[in-house]
């Protein structure tokens, strides 16, 4: 059984094809990466799978149940995690606070409005303890607004890493980040659980290479091909469209 | 660092929370002994201002017409005791519970919407409120006002009289247990969810949150704070007029909070103050130019503190100590 799985998945909006019958699938402990040019609808297919978006036709499975009538909450209590491309955390609670929310709503506490936070002190361990593996220990009681840049993008693993996901979906999560601190967001790609399935996007081809297991392409919201890294690097097909001409030989 | 002192300190009560509830339980009672109607007038709007910065501060719900709540917790504590119920605690139970019940119905259509569609529904609310309140005259005793409310000894022992004593005592025992449960709300893992939804609701969706369900819990909640404060005005002046639930009183509450500060608590307390007195002084010789002032403030206020005077104030503090 695949931890995540798509079955002909098709989105338009109005003219403007963005899904054409997307079909993946995801063993457990996948390695998986998606790319493909911008507004190939990498972005859209994670908003299709995490139910931000309904599909017009097709389905999505995870751990073998359809949950493609579910809404957006319901799909993570089922185990399925996610970053965005763009930084969407908050700006005024603290990594401390942001992580502990997220466990408090994962174990179900986030409802108790008469005890106080301080009280739960196996979600607050938890979540300072998240955020010292991710190397934010130092900035968990800044205001996230103030975190640099790489932080915050680490902050965003970080924030899906704390609802304990079975399948998690990384939108470019190196995306912005510059050299200086990229370092340290691969290590932390590198280092996530294993028995975690890792669906990610990404235009950083040496973290592709170095960190997928398999890839797919997807143009114009369709897939061109999918397969592991040294096939997809020779593929003539992909050099044309996805890498660009200057590679013509 | 340990992560769980950090957040106890963050809920911490400070020396300066003490000193403040114990000078407002003394000092109307001793130096302004002529004031205790306003002084307990205060402690009603204060409590009803905690109920919009509990929506508005906390979870980021915006409503211009919050006061119906506070209406029909005033109408229902009124047609209580007019028709022979006159025991002050029951009628503030029962306020609760009513507001409680229409705040959770309404709660379904304000968790649907945001910003201008928000701001219409909360003002259409208010405004349909105000003239069934207007129409229902044999309950209500129209616009004229619900007259007959005949307010009970506190607890049997202290009547009500016109230098409000009881008035302000009662007032402020009740804004005092209530303001403790928002304190509580606020520093429970409820309260930091509305925050996070307040903040960025996308990242609750994707972090697992029912939104809805937790805005429309605070929605509820808010709604019998703001009952509550009504109830308390209607027992305390023995009267009940239409404007209780009307536009100006949503309005007015909601400048308070902004000068004030919101999502701090102490922000709706010292707003609804600051405002209160200033009116009452202002007023008696300049009543035309009241709303120049408020306007006036009010424009300052958020071009210059946009976390109100009390975030101005925990700026300055400091600044001073690191000086
Ligand atoms: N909500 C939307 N409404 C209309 N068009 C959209 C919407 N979201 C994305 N698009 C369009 O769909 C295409 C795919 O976008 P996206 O999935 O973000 O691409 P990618 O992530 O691969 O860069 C783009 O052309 C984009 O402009
Ligand atoms: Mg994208």
């Amino acid at each position: 059984m695949n931890s995540l799985e798509t079955r002909n998945l098709n989105k338009a909006f109005g003219k403007l094809v963005v899904a054409d019958n997307v079909s993946l699938a995801l063993p457990q402990g996948a390695r998986h990466a998606l790319i493909g040019p911008n507004g190939a609808g990498k972005t859209t297919l994670i908003n299709l799978i995490t139910g931000a978006l309904r599909p017009d036709t097709g389905s999505v499975q995870l751990n073998g149940e359809d949950i493609t009538s579910l809404l957006p909450d319901a799909r993570v209590k089922r185990g399925l995690g996610r970053t965005f491309q763009i930084n969407t955390l908050f700006p005024q609670l603290t990594p401390l606070e942001s992580a502990t929310m997220a466990i408090c709503e994962r174990d179900a506490l986030s409802g108790h409005w008469l005890s106080p936070l301080a009280k739960h002190g196996a979600a607050i361990d938890e979540a300072y303890d998240l955020l010292g593996r991710v190397g934010l220990a130092d900035a968990a009681t800044k205001p996230t607004r103030d975190l640099a840049y790489g932080q915050q993008r680490l902050l965003e693993i970080a924030l899906a890493l704390a609802s304990s996901p079975k399948v998690l979906l990384l939108d470019e999560p190196a995306a912005g980040v510059p050299k200086s601190e990229s370092a340290a967001l691969f290590e932390v790609i590198a280092g996530l659980p294993e028995d975690i399935s890792v669906l990610f996007i990404e235009h950083d081809m040496n973290l592709v290479f170095s960190f997928a297991t398999s890839i797919t392409v997807l143009v114009q919201g369709a897939i061109l091909t999918e397969g592991p890294p040294d096939q997809i690097a020779h593929d003539p097909q992909v050099r044309e469209i996805y890498l660009g001409g200057a590679h013509h030989g | 660092m340990d992560p769980k002192s950090w957040i106890r300190a963050k809920a911490r009560i400070s020396p300066y929370e003490a000193i403040f509830w114990i000078a407002a339980a003394v000092i109307p009672f001793v130096f302004f002994e002529n004031y205790l109607s306003l002084a307990a007038s205060v402690a009603v709007t204060a409590l009803f201002c905690i109920s919009l910065d509990m929506i508005l501060g906390y979870a980021g719900i915006i409503s211009l017409g919050h006061a119906a709540f506070f209406g029909i917790g005033a109408y229902t504590a009124g047609i209580l005791s007019a028709r022979g119920w006159g025991e002050p605690i029951s009628g503030l139970l029962l306020a609760a519970a009513v507001t409680a019940a229409v705040g959770y119905i309404v709660s379904f259509m304000i968790v649907r919407v945001q910003h201008l569609a928000l701001l219409m529904i909360t003002l259409g609310l208010s405004f349909l409120l105000a003239e069934l309140a207007i129409s229902f005259d044999q309950f209500t005793g129209g616009s004229d006002g619900l007259q007959g409310i005949d307010t009970w000894k506190l607890l049997g022992i202290w009547k009500f009289s016109l230098w409000g004593h009881t008035a302000y005592a009662y007032a402020l025992a009740t804004l005092f247990v209530l303001f403790l449960l928002a304190r509580r709300i606020v520093h429970s893992p409820f309260g930091l969810t509305l925050e996070a939804i307040r903040e960025n609701p996308v990242r609750t969706t994707a972090l697992g949150a029912p939104n809805h369900a937790h805005l429309r819990k605070i929605f509820t909640i808010a709604a019998a704070f703001a009952g509550v404060a009504g109830a308390l005005l209607a027992q305390i002046s023995e009267t009940v007029s239409p404007e209780a639930l009307g536009f100006q009183r949503s309005a007015e509450i909601a400048v308070m909070l902004i000068l004030g500060g919101t999502g701090r608590l102490y922000g709706a307390i010292l707003g609804a103050i600051i405002f209160m007195i200033a009116r009452d002084q202002i007023s008696g010789f300049y009543l035309q130019y009241w709303y120049f002032w408020i306007g006036l403030i009010l424009i300052l206020v958020v071009l210059f503190l946009p976390r109100g005077i009390l975030g101005g104030l925990e700026r300055l503090a400091r600044l001073g100590r690191r000086a």
